[in-house]
């Protein structure tokens, strides 16, 4: 956190409005991101109960178009990208040949040969050169878009109220996409999330962050930071890039094998079917401590398997987490047992998610 | 949360902890400035009276939503009592670092080595702009 270390480090268009809120900024995969404004707890129930804005600038996308687009888009990604009609989203990994996973992404189809996919962070360079190096001999343009859009994410029960407010037309459909204006601001209007909770992302010029982020504060919208969002993704039981999955998990293990689907012949396809044949070593589940504590990532599970994130959740008042364990242990009810730096804490297993609101609306 | 303050009767360890001593005891504690680090304590489990403390080494753990701290030992000694209320308001530890968000009270092996410590204005000039 120290100013020397901070030199380095990208802002999004929103810098300035952050320190104006009384932000704290911390680096993130190279970006000075907002942590926290007011508190978690507040910032993650105010996305529970009304409405939250996210600033996600720092995430990437990659801009996809031309004849082959499909091709090479159904190469690359693991789901089937034939499927998203043109207005539409999808979930998608990004594999190598051994099925491990690269990055985890959503893919929006803005137009019949264009698509719009969008990376985290500390990937996007590395996911930018594989769809690149991958795209030699398909008639496609790859182009780089990181710098050419800001992110917003809304979310709450009240989102799609006060953004629709402040919109000309209806907003979009969960899992879908359409191009409108939020406060006479053009926008990218996408009907996706990463709370658990109902809301939109919005994609926009740089230059328009600042009025379509003041312009949302003004209809009522709370500024939230990373730290909320990790603790609702987590509630939500999203899996998080570098926590969750990783370059040495298959998404049968992590259990993506629903976004999978092999006979597309995406890259790591036969790996991802082997595994999804003979059944996973290991298993991602969720888990709640029994009593007090909160595990972390990192923190070993007894008998195998190890914490790929653990939290305090704000909604429910105990620790919460996910993380890898043996197969016949991954039943839900399974009692576990985790090594918190030395104490040992017992767990159940819990079916995912912990928290959705978004259910009864989808 | 309480404004930024570090109280003249106490002793201060660079890493952010506070000591009030008491003749041969101290109560300890971390500062205000540690705690707005921290964010909301959500979660301290003391640790059993008896427990010998090293000055200079980690002797227990506060944890926010976010993160778990180690809490460094300002002198060192033994755990004579804890604040087993904060087992139900750990928040405490944010609302009132110096008194109601004490963490242990020690008998110090060593009354001498309070001498390292600083005053309260010499902790806050290392705590810089």
């Amino acid at each position: 956190m120290s100013a020397q270390s901070s030199s380095a480090l990208l802002r999004t268009p929103l810098f300035e409005r952050h320190q104006a809120a009384g932000a704290k900024l911390v680096p993130f995969a190279g970006w000075e991101m907002p942590v926290q404004y007011a508190g978690i707890r507040e910032e993650h129930m105010a996305v529970r109960e009304d409405c939250g804005i996210f600033d996600v600038s720092h995430m990437g996308e990659i801009e996809t178009s031309g004849p082959q687009a499909l091709e090479l888009l159904q190469r690359l990604l693991s789901n089937d990208v034939g499927r998203i009609p043109v207005g539409g989203a999808q979930y998608s990994v990004l594999c190598q040949e051994d099925g491990g996973v690269l990055d985890d992404l959503f893919t929006y189809r803005l137009d019949e040969q264009r698509y719009l996919t969008v990376t985290n962070a500390a990937n996007h360079q590395q996911d930018l050169d594989w769809f690149r190096e991958h795209a030699e001999g398909f008639d496609v343009r790859i182009e780089d878009r990181l710098h050419d859009y800001a992110m917003l994410a809304v979310q709450g029960p009240n989102a799609r109220e006060i953004v629709g407010a402040l919109a000309e037309d209806s907003l979009p459909a969960r899992m879908t996409a359409s191009a409108g204006r939020i406060a006479g601001i053009a926008a990218l209007v996408c009907g996706t999330g990463y709370t658990g909770e109902d809301g939109v992302e919005l994609l926009a010029a740089p230059e328009d962050a600042t009025a379509l982020w003041n312009a949302l504060l003004a209809a009522g919208a709370t500024p939230a930071g990373l730290a909320a969002r990790d603790t609702l993704r987590l509630e939500a039981c999203f899996h998080l890039y570098g926590n969750d999955l990783t370059i040495e998990r298959n998404p049968i293990e992590a259990g993506l094998g629903w976004c999978c689907k092999e006979d597309t012949g995406f890259i790591g396809r036969d790996s991802v079917g082997a595994m999804r044949a003979a059944g996973p070593a290991e298993k991602l589940i969720a888990f709640a401590l029994d009593g007090p504590g909160i595990a972390r990532q990192g923190n070993a599970i007894v008998g195998g398997g190890v914490v790929s994130s653990g939290t305090l959740s704000p909604c429910l008042g105990i620790g919460i987490g996910m993380g890898y364990v043996p197969a016949e242990r991954a039943a839900v009810g399974s009692p576990i047992e985790v090594d918190v730096r030395g104490r040992i804490r017992s767990a159940t297993v819990r079916s995912k998610p912990f928290v959705n609101k978004r259910s009864n609306d989808g | 949360m309480a404004e930024a303050s570090y109280p003249d009767d106490l002793l201060y360890h660079a890493e952010h902890d506070w000591a009030r001593i008491e003749n041969d005891e101290a109560v300890l504690g971390i500062t205000w400035y540690a705690q707005d680090a921290l964010g909301e304590v959500v979660f301290f489990d003391p640790p059993a009276v008896g427990t010998a403390l090293s000055q200079g080494e980690p002797y227990t753990e506060v944890e926010s939503v976010k993160a778990v701290s180690d809490v460094v030992a300002p002198l060192s000694g033994e755990i004579v009592a804890v604040n087993e209320a904060l087992a139900d308001s750990p928040q405490a530890i944010n609302e009132d670092p110096y008194g109601a968000g004490w963490l242990v009270r020690v008998r110090l092996s060593d009354t001498a080595e309070s001498e390292t410590l600083m005053d309260a204005v010499a902790y806050t000039a290392t705590l810089g702009g």
